[in-house]
């Protein structure tokens, strides 16, 4: 063959060998990282009886906290929508803003036909046209606004809660454009002049002007052993349940093994840890 | 000099604004050191008063990244002392007032660091 | 090179004044917004991204149509281009010059820009538009300074500079491919989720950029003394042809999806665009005018260009022919895609977006600063220009 030829194919013969090498060898050094992770998780969630295969989220979680919300209390209690929301609110200083473009919600009553778009309207049952039922941030199992957000300020804890750092939001908004449900509030101006001195939780923090906020699933809270604000705010009642969907045991587990729950969106592919029993 | 006149007096002025730093505050109050209102009710910080002079923002960084982004909020033990990593719920405990403490040294540096816009200051 | 720019007629000074003063009153209104925060714009929580982002997501648009310039140049050896490349270049860096600027002032904390850069997230498309467009800026200022001052000299470039030349290529339909990336991998927003997305912003992209050139050499020629050619005119004026076209067929394919599936989700947001959406016994139809004005000014356009008479025969027809291409997808892309995708929201309520005054004083601050930049970096092109035919 000429020569021309002979170098074009130990050039590339040669590109393919080096190639193939070097993504298997960085292969393997990923994957025993990746391995040695997958181990110690293992480990972890094995203390806690069988451990659940975690479905397609992409960070392996230790727990995975979910909440159960029985939208039927709050049809039975009309002013419950309201002491939840206000718990809520109340806890995190999330301030009540008049224009409505700029409002800030955490956790709000909303109709079927807003909670559940894919869903049909038409003909709708009476308690569902007259009823309203909380909604709020779904904590994904594979959370497009955390795919999404280029700094890593929303990301997913070990506990499976897409959690903001507030600390790091650069305020670009895309986590908003890429939540599928609508949970999330932006600070459009300071919030300080919205919120009362003299009720503010001294506790928790405010945010400032230009981040993004949303529900927590009130870390701060559970982390000292109490349930969320909104889950104390039901009483005794069990409209909100909450716990961890990667205990078998847990009562939420249960509770999910004896009535149909539906989600919102569930064919978008992002596994709400939130369920509702309507 | 050619065009000396306008130098010369260019010269002044410059010299003149680039120490503004020191001689613009000689005799006033301005210039004496703050006096900070140290709390009653703890001896000992977290880390000895020149390191946190110098470092407290540090501190209060990796504090920060540890308790909300891993969620380790295992307490610091200082002396047998558990401290949890917090400002609101640590330091203000013991530094109540930000006006008497935190505002003295940062006024006279002029440092106005933001962490008040949402981390509620004791009310005064 | 700069000193170029430092000589020039009243009209030049005017024209640099009159910006300067746009850019002033924006800087102003700038500063309103940063001390207030973003509530002092028509963005919302339904609507979170407005006339900032739709800007942003135009002028990447133009920016990558300087590409057209450049390929047929240095791949394909059309000489006819050699004067007008370095107009292509210059104007992709005042373009992505005004998309960083109308990221920046559309951030809601924006003295933490760096964060992007100092917690890089692969995952996220906004981290690789960010990458991507710094480095097609970064390569368009290194090509075009260096073979300009090749030019100056009157030798050719030297040949380590081809090999950014040919990088920039793939860069430039890499900006806008990532650019629209950042909408159509959302799983919460119809109208955005389209695979045709990427395609149909390199079409429009295609068409105005060059479309923008065009209008440029003609006032060049007008002003500044400098001809670009009538075979290079006529060339982009054939590329802005057929790359409007195929923006209108997916345009077409956009609708014939939405509207033969009927699924809502598809379908709703052009409604709302071209006829109004009804919802709940309102009927939702702000942007309505604006979209027939895109397709009407689109067909004039084509006609301008089309016809032989008003595209060879007619400076000033085939100016306003191109300059309605260039304001029809400015219409399409800087109006129209954005805003829509917002509406109805993920909780199926409609919130329509109108921008505020302050809102478009910025706009105007910033897109004053492109041509700006813009202008000087013309004045310093036709000034070489000038001294290598002396």
């Amino acid at each position: 063959m000429d020569k021309k030829r002979r170098n074009f194919l130990k050039i590339a013969g040669i590109s393919t060998l080096a190639g193939l090498g070097a993504t298997t060898g960085l292969g393997r050094l990923v994957g025993g990282a990746q391995s040695a992770v997958a181990a110690t998780e293992e480990a972890a969630t094995a203390e806690q009886g069988n451990a659940v295969k975690q479905n397609a989220g992409d960070t392996p979680c230790v727990n995975r906290y979910g909440m159960l919300i029985d939208v039927r209390k709050f049809r039975e209690d009309l002013s419950l929508g309201e002491r939840v929301v206000q718990a809520c609110h109340q806890e995190h200083n999330v301030p009540n803003i008049p224009v409505k473009k700029d409002e800030i919600k955490w956790i709000w009553m909303t109709h079927y036909e807003n909670a559940f778009p894919e869903q049909p309207h038409l003909y709708l049952d009476q308690t569902n046209v007259e009823f309203q039922l909380p909604i709020l941030c779904n904590h994904c199992d594979n959370p497009p606004c955390v795919r999404v957000c280029p700094t890593k300020a929303t990301f997913r804890d070990a506990n499976g809660v897409v959690i903001m750092d507030f600390h790091r939001c650069i305020g670009c908004r895309f986590c908003m454009a890429a939540c599928p449900y609508g949970s999330r509030s932006f600070n459009w101006s300071d919030p300080r002049p919205f919120l009362d001195d003299a009720t503010m939780n001294k506790d928790f923090p405010t945010r400032t002007r230009g981040v993004v906020e949303k529900c927590n699933f009130c870390t701060e809270r559970t982390r000292v052993g109490l349930q969320p604000a909104c889950v104390e705010a039901c009483g005794d009642t069990k409209a909100i349940v909450f716990g961890n969907l990667n205990d078998p045991d847990s009562e939420i587990r249960q509770m999910l093994k004896q009535h149909h729950t539906v989600q919102r969106n569930p064919s978008l592919g992002t596994f709400p840890s939130v369920f509702y029993i309507v | 000099m050619y065009n000396g006149g306008k130098i010369i007096t260019g010269l002044v002025i410059f010299v003149l604004l680039v120490t503004i730093p020191v001689w613009y505050n000689r005799g006033t109050t301005a210039r004496s050191a703050p006096e900070l209102v140290m709390p009653t009710n703890a001896k000992s910080c977290v880390l000895p008063a020149e390191e946190m002079r110098a470092k407290h923002m540090q501190l209060l960084n990796v504090w920060r990244d540890e308790v909300v982004r891993t969620g380790d909020t295992t307490s610091i033990v200082v002396e047998g002392k558990a401290y949890p990593k917090s400002l609101q719920l640590n330091c203000m405990e013991c530094h109540t007032s930000k006006v008497n403490f935190c505002d003295k040294c940062h006024d006279y540096s002029s440092v106005t660091p933001y962490c008040w816009d949402c981390h509620i200051a004791p009310v005064e | 090179m700069f000193e170029k720019a430092l000589k020039g007629n009243n009209y030049y000074w005017m024209w640099l004044a009159f910006l300067g003063l746009i850019i002033a009153i924006g800087f102003v209104s700038y500063l309103r917004q940063y001390f207030y925060g973003l509530g002092i714009t028509g963005m919302g929580r339904d609507v979170s991204w407005g006339l900032y982002i739709a800007q942003f997501t135009f002028l990447v648009g133009v920016a990558a149509g300087g590409v057209m310039l450049v390929l047929p140049y240095y791949i394909h050896n059309f000489r006819a281009f050699g004067r007008i490349t370095i107009l292509g270049e210059f104007l992709a860096i005042a373009a992505l010059l005004m998309c960083v600027l109308f990221i920046f002032v559309d951030l809601g904390q924006p003295l933490r820009a760096f964060n992007v850069m100092l917690h890089p997230t692969p995952s996220s498309m906004l981290f690789w538009d960010m990458c991507v467009l710094l480095g097609y800026m970064f390569l368009n200022i290194l090509c075009g300074w260096v073979i300009l001052t090749a030019e100056r000299k009157q030798v050719a470039p030297p040949k380590w500079i081809y090999l950014f030349v040919y990088i920039s290529i793939p860069f430039a339909i890499s900006i806008h491919t990532v650019t629209a990336m950042l909408y159509c991998g959302l799983p919460g927003r119809h109208f955005w989720l389209s695979a045709i997305i990427a395609p149909r912003f390199l079409a429009s992209a295609f068409a105005a950029g060059p479309a923008l050139i065009v209008v440029m050499a003609l006032i060049l020629k007008r002003v500044a003394n400098f001809d670009a050619g009538k075979e290079a005119i006529d060339k982009m004026v054939t590329i802005i042809i057929y790359a409007a076209i195929a923006n209108m067929f997916f345009l077409a394919l956009e609708f014939f999806v939405g509207y033969y599936s009927q699924i809502p989700g598809h379908m709703h947001s052009l409604e709302y665009l071209f006829f109004g959406l009804e919802h709940h016994g309102h009927v939702y139809n702000n942007l309505v005018p604006f979209m027939w004005a895109f397709i009407l000014l689109f067909l004039v356009g084509m006609a301008l260009l089309c016809y032989p008479a008003t595209r060879k025969g007619s400076d000033l027809w085939l100016g306003v022919g191109c300059a309605s291409i260039f304001i029809a997808f400015w219409l399409d892309k800087g109006i129209g895609f954005v805003l829509a995708g917002f509406l109805p929201n993920p909780t199926n309520e409609i919130t329509q977006y109108y921008p505020h005054l302050n809102e478009l004083l910025i706009a105007a601050g910033v897109w004053a600063i492109g041509f700006f930049v813009l202008t000087i970096l013309y004045k310093i092109a036709i000034g070489v220009e000038h001294e290598i035919e002396a």
